[in-house]
């Protein structure tokens, strides 16, 4: 099985010096070290395996056993229309929104007219050759995710082309929220997209971006992501994250923010899809006075993983912190959280809260949850916590004391569970796309 | 309407109640009383099935059926409604949403018409009215949040919105000030009619100023001790529960005695 996952990576190797073999472009030079830096890495580190202790409870060896080949160009586009994406459009971004197919920007499905003057939301792949743009890119991107942290992150640099950039400048508020929507499409089987997606919030901006993923049918591909985003002074970021790959998909995503001076950054993190999913979420608090708010919910069934690493790093005094994550588990399923929360040394007036909360429907259903706070500061306000169970009897009996029969208390009990972190989405349409998928999985229909 | 016969309750294996017999007929209103222990809350809770408590002997007829083999749902759908002592927080489901499933549910089993949210609205925004209950609270969730005084309320809204035929108030008075309880009581008393029936489980004469009983019965050590008018809850008042739980030996013959 080793060589075979040896030879799998040398496929990677292989795909990636076919798609450099194009004439040199002197503007991405430093674009062209940084690929060539990444995939040294990923030849040299490959996969995580589980005798890691970040990836001890997720075994990623089907990823590397599957023979994936990366997709970085088209011949013939994906044949999707717009009516057939109807499914994944959010009407309150309907005019903010921009549509990867298989990791390739299509003009054709994106619509941008409703964000105002000055926003930028182009293809990564343009801005790199942009006069306008690239600077900027050079200066932000892969400076908020290490490529060589792990195998996917170096593998998402080594192929980095298309993705998104966006830019929201100095002072602006733009009300409409941002889609960046990525789906899949049986184009090609087997296929691995790497879409990186770039944000940069300039001082005192405000901005909401949703990034989704999507499936048109039920097959097998892999998606490895990297989303870096940036807060600079004052700004504000409400960012969601919907996974909804198909159902035998393999989903690793890596998210980092970085915090600037008295900024305010609002994440909510949902997995609905994919056979096998992992999403390391770090925000970098290296400026005084910044708030974070980091929320899951992950729903998951029969035959599926999910596993959240996230890592909130308090490094300077007055930073707030809150995080909240839920999952629900059915069938033979499994989820894992690590949640760290480190407050470093001189970080006095921290302060950090975290909760994973864990619902458990069937005996086949596995969790585990680590949240782990460590403390190098003495003048800070933490709490953490951790709890998995079924559900509760006494709310139970209240229901049924009530006449609602006992399978219907329990689907109330199971969505009211999820409400928590359903009831703090401020886009209406996620929310009520969530209350239908909570509800489908627990096919029980309950109107509000 | 309903019959008690001989009822033995356990829980976790200690026996609580000792052989109670009890009949409660249309249009009456009955209170229990008794000291802290004597049973009354759990007899409450035998009645409404909660799962913790284990029948040991004896029967209950509710309309001539037994009650005892119904489970809580089919008790409540059937008309049995008991308003908790410490009505449970159900987080992330709303009050609307959880009384229109309730007031559904009766309605499917009736055989009568279900409501949707805008129908349903109209009806709660006029059963609100009997406890007047702050309509903030209906988009709430489920007694999250809401003071012990509204928690109240909101038991005895449900008790409006569900319109049981026979309610079981345990303590509804505790922990409500004398504002609150007249506003609860008075709810109850425009929610009686001659065609369903109430017991109030209580420690206190107070409520009983309000909800005027047919019926006092005198719980102590799980069985009933007493029985007789709304007078003996005056006279309770007036002695306390020694009067009954340290009997002297003149009166000691008249305890247990039925």
């Amino acid at each position: 099985m080793v060589s075979q996952i040896v030879e799998e990576e040398k496929s990677y190797q292989a795909a990636f010096r076919a798609s450099r073999s194009g004439p040199s472009d002197a503007r991405v030079s430093w674009l062209d070290r940084l690929r060539e830096r990444a995939m040294d890495r990923f030849e040299q580190i490959g996969f995580p395996s589980v005798k890691e202790e970040e990836w001890k409870y997720t075994n990623v060896t089907a990823i590397a056993r599957t023979g994936f080949s990366p997709l970085v160009s088209e011949d013939t586009p994906s044949a999707v229309t717009k009516e057939q994406l109807a499914a994944f459009i959010y009407p309150e971004a309907e005019k903010s929104q921009l549509v990867f197919v298989n990791g390739l920007l299509r003009p054709d499905l994106s619509l941008l007219i409703g964000l105002p003057e000055g926003v930028v939301a182009v293809d990564l792949a343009d801005a790199f050759h942009s006069d306008r743009y690239r600077y900027v890119v050079q200066e932000y991107l892969a400076r908020v995710v290490d490529c060589e942290e792990n195998g996917f992150t170096a593998l998402n640099t080594a192929f980095i082309s298309h993705g998104a950039f966006i830019l929201i400048p100095k002072g602006l508020t733009v009300e409409s929220p941002l889609h960046l929507l990525f789906v899949s499409d049986a184009a090609q089987s087997n296929r691995a997209v790497f879409p990186r997606v770039l944000i940069v919030a300039e001082e005192n901006s405000n901005a909401t971006v949703i990034e989704s993923y999507a499936s048109l049918r039920d097959d097998v591909y892999f998606t490895n992501a990297v989303v870096e985003i940036v807060l600079k002074e004052g700004a504000r970021v409400e960012h969601y994250r919907v996974q909804d790959e198909s159902a035998v998909a393999f989903h690793v995503t890596t998210t980092k923010a970085d915090l600037g001076r008295n900024t305010a950054f609002d994440t909510t993190n949902i997995t609905l899809g994919a056979g096998l999913s992992r999403h390391n979420l770090s925000v970098n608090m290296d400026h005084e006075g910044a708030e974070c708010w980091v929320d899951g919910l992950y729903i998951v069934g029969n035959g599926q993983h999910t596993d959240t690493h996230s890592v909130i790093d308090h490094k300077q005094p007055h930073c707030t912190s809150h995080q909240l994550y839920k999952g629900i588990l059915d069938g033979k399923s499994r989820a894992v959280f690590n949640g760290k929360v480190f407050v470093r040394q001189g970080a006095q007036k921290t302060d950090a809260m975290q909760t994973n909360k864990n619902l458990l429907l069937s005996n086949e259903a596995h969790v585990d949850t680590k949240p782990q706070l460590e403390i190098f500061a003495d003048d800070v306000k933490c709490a953490h916590g951790a709890a998995i169970g079924q559900l509760d009897e006494e709310q139970l009996f209240y229901l049924s004391a009530r006449g609602i029969h006992s399978d219907l208390a329990r689907k109330l009990l199971t969505y009211g569970f999820a409400e928590e972190v359903i009831a703090k989405i401020k886009v209406e349409s996620i929310k009520g796309q969530l209350d239908e998928a909570v509800l489908h999985r627990l096919n029980a229909r309950l109107e509000a | 309407m309903l019959e008690i016969r001989n009822l033995h309750a356990s829980v976790d294996g200690n026996e609580i109640l000792n052989g109670i017999n009890l009949t409660v007929k249309k249009g009456e209103i009955h209170a229990i009383m008794g000291p802290n222990g004597s049973g009354k809350s759990t007899l409450a809770k035998v009645l409404a099935g909660h799962p913790s408590y284990e029948v040991t002997e004896g029967e209950v007829l509710y309309e001539g059926k037994n009650l005892l083999e119904m489970p809580p749902d089919e008790r409540a759908r059937d008309g049995i409604f008991m308003a908790f002592q410490y009505p449970i927080e159900v987080p992330g489901v709303s009050n609307a949403q959880f009384l229109r499933l309730a007031y559904n549910e009766k309605q499917k089993h009736l055989g009568q018409e279900e409501l949707d949210p805008l129908e349903f609205k109209d009806l709660l925004k006029e059963r609100a009215k009997v406890v007047q209950m702050d309509p903030a609270l209906m988009s709430r969730s489920v007694n999250e949040g809401f003071s012990g005084g509204e928690k109240k309320r909101n038991e005895i809204l449900q008790m409006a919105v569900l319109e049981p035929k026979l309610a079981i108030l345990d303590e509804t008075d505790s922990g409500l000030d004398i504002d609150a309880l007249r506003i609860v009581a008075e709810g109850v008393n425009t929610l009686h009619t001659p065609d369903d029936a109430i017991i109030v489980v209580t420690h206190y004469q107070r409520l009983l100023n309000y909800i005027v009983p047919d019926f006092v019965h005198v719980l102590f050590g799980g069985r009933i001790v007493r029985e007789g008018g709304k007078g003996l809850a005056l006279e309770l008042e007036e002695k306390g529960y020694d009067w009954i739980t340290k009997p002297t030996p003149s009166e000691a013959s008249v305890v247990g005695v039925q």
